[in-house]
């Protein structure tokens, strides 16, 4: 009892014998309670960056959310591309890789994704499509668009809405199978009249990258033609047909089929893509919100210390001058 | 560099190109960026837009298909693919029989090259003594001159996966709906149900 006593004193009387100026001492303590009213106006408040690091944190923690989200949808998508990649490769065995057609009726038909927040695919099927357009102009040609997907149509339906003959959004709310694909190209092909489709998508290849592809689906008649002119097709012509009672009614089911089986393949590699942007963009911008946040929590605690220096030289100069 | 010094070590003064060439090989991927697809595309491409790269074109993905040979090959390559898998994939085998509209093609090494419309039917690969069936909804067969067999279709199953009493209690529903349909397209979808019923049916029992 009596020594706890005594330690309490004791503490009472630390400052006044480590200090050279007792006196002073007890009264520059009480000094900081008599200049409160002014206290806020010279330091520099710290409420502003504290709400700033809340915010971005938050965003961090979305950022990785939809990260997360991104990664889970690109496994069960990327099973499901690769697998319809046998798909469409007996086509192009048969009927060649004609990029370079010239025909009247172009209809490009841009495939791109209903959400934002994906890197640059989309801007990046939006500029081939426009270039297609562009390349293919000509005096007796006609170029159509048929977008699938909210994005495309928002950036198109700038400039060239006079042009857009077909927009679908909301593939990707259902399940993608291929079933609901060849409803979609079945629309495509009974609203538009085309000589020659250009597809636009983006070809899935790894989470980080992926490749800007157009595949060309060609009319009946104009395969017809192509195979009678020679050139890439000519060797169509040495194919019997069975099945059907002619040669252009097989090879009108071949060009639809051959139209949705692209379809299929373009719009799972497309949904593939996204995710895979998605989730590198979400990455980049929670490493981002990261490295922000460092340097607020940086700013913050330097911010405070300064305060705090001020105080205290405030309070040691004060002292001073009383003594001085 | 390390390359270089890789295959420096790894071949023999003899065979340097030829070892070089092999070493490499493993490391090139799916895509082969050394075909640059539709020449005549990517010229008028880069006149018309200088500043963005020309797309891919599908031909750069595809694996090169060999040249047709000059003698008949023994085994015929099949490629069998459906929206969500590849069934065979560059399998080589002795023959194939396809449901053709026109009736069951007996496919061979050494074929006519051949485009041909499929109908609801079975599907057979014989390779030796193993013989493998699937029941096909529908699709294309080609057959080309390398004695290569692109087969698609829309949906196939194996055949011992079909339950037969399933297909019988189908056939007899569907066969009382084509006697009770009134409008036109309820007796075009009957009808369908009728045929890939009966077809099925008679994959099972023949």
């Amino acid at each position: 009892m009596a020594m706890a006593a005594l330690r309490r004193e004791g503490r009472r009387f630390v400052p006044l014998v480590s200090s050279p100026n007792p006196v002073n001492a007890i009264r520059s303590t009480l000094a900081p309670t008599e200049e409160q009213v002014g206290l806020g106006v010279r330091s520099i408040s710290t409420q502003i960056v504290r709400n700033r690091m809340k915010s971005v944190r938050n965003i961090q923690k979305i950022t990785k959310a939809m990260k997360m989200v991104a990664a889970s949808k690109l496994r069960a998508i990327q099973v499901r591309a690769e697998n319809s990649r046998g798909l469409w490769q007996p086509f192009t065995a048969l009927l060649g890789d004609t990029p370079s057609v010239s025909v009247k009726k172009n209809v490009i038909v841009t495939i791109s994704s209903d959400k934002g927040l994906c890197g640059g695919i989309n801007s990046t099927s939006v500029k081939i499509s426009r270039a297609l357009y562009r390349l293919n102009a000509g005096p007796d040609t006609e170029t159509k668009y048929v977008i699938l997907g909210e994005k495309a149509k928002a950036q198109l339906i700038r400039d060239s809405k006079k042009d857009i003959s077909l927009t679908m959004t909301e593939l990707q709310k259902n399940f993608l199978n291929y079933t609901q694909v060849s409803v979609i190209a079945d629309d495509i092909l009974k609203n538009v009249e085309f000589d020659a489709l250009r597809i636009v998508f983006n070809k899935f290849q790894s989470v980080v990258s992926f490749l800007p592809t157009t595949a060309t689906v060609l009319s009946p008649e104009i395969v017809e033609r192509e195979s009678e002119a020679g050139g890439k097709i000519g060797s169509l012509d040495s194919y019997e047909i069975e099945g059907g009672e002619t040669k252009s009614e097989v090879l009108q089911n071949l060009a639809e089929f051959q139209f949705s089986c692209v379809m299929f393949n373009a719009v799972l590699e497309n949904a593939c893509s996204e995710q895979g942007a998605r989730m590198s963009a979400m990455d980049s911008s929670s490493r981002n919100a990261g490295d922000m946040l460092d340097r607020l929590t940086l700013t913050y605690n330097r911010t405070r210390q300064a305060s705090i220096t001020t105080e205290l030289i405030e309070i040691i100069s004060g002292a001073s001058a009383l003594t001085g | 560099m390390f390359r270089q010094v890789a295959s420096r070590i790894l071949t023999r003064p003899t065979t340097t190109y030829s070892a070089a060439a092999a070493i490499r090989r493993p490391f090139s991927t799916e895509v082969a960026d050394t075909t640059s697809g539709d020449e005549a595309f990517v010229e008028a491409w880069k006149k018309v837009v200088p500043n963005i790269d020309p797309p891919k074109t599908p031909s750069q993905f595809m694996h090169p298909r060999p040249p047709t040979p000059s003698t008949l090959p023994t085994k015929l390559t099949v490629n069998f693919v459906l929206p969500y898998a590849s069934e065979l994939s560059q399998k080589e085998v002795d023959m194939v029989i396809v449901p053709a509209t026109t009736g069951q093609m007996g496919i061979l090494p050494g074929h006519v090259p051949t485009i041909a419309e499929l109908k609801p039917g079975l599907l057979s690969v014989h390779e030796g003594n193993d013989i493998k069936k699937y029941f096909i909804s529908s699709g294309f067969a080609f057959i080309h001159p390398n004695s290569y067999a692109d087969i698609l279709a829309v949906e196939a199953v194996p055949l011992d996966r079909v339950d037969p009493a399933q297909v019988q209690k189908g056939l007899n529903e569907f066969t009382q709906k084509l006697s009770s349909a009134t409008t036109d397209s309820e007796k075009a979808e009957a009808q369908i149900g009728v045929d890939v019923h009966s077809a099925l049916n008679f994959a099972l029992t023949g």
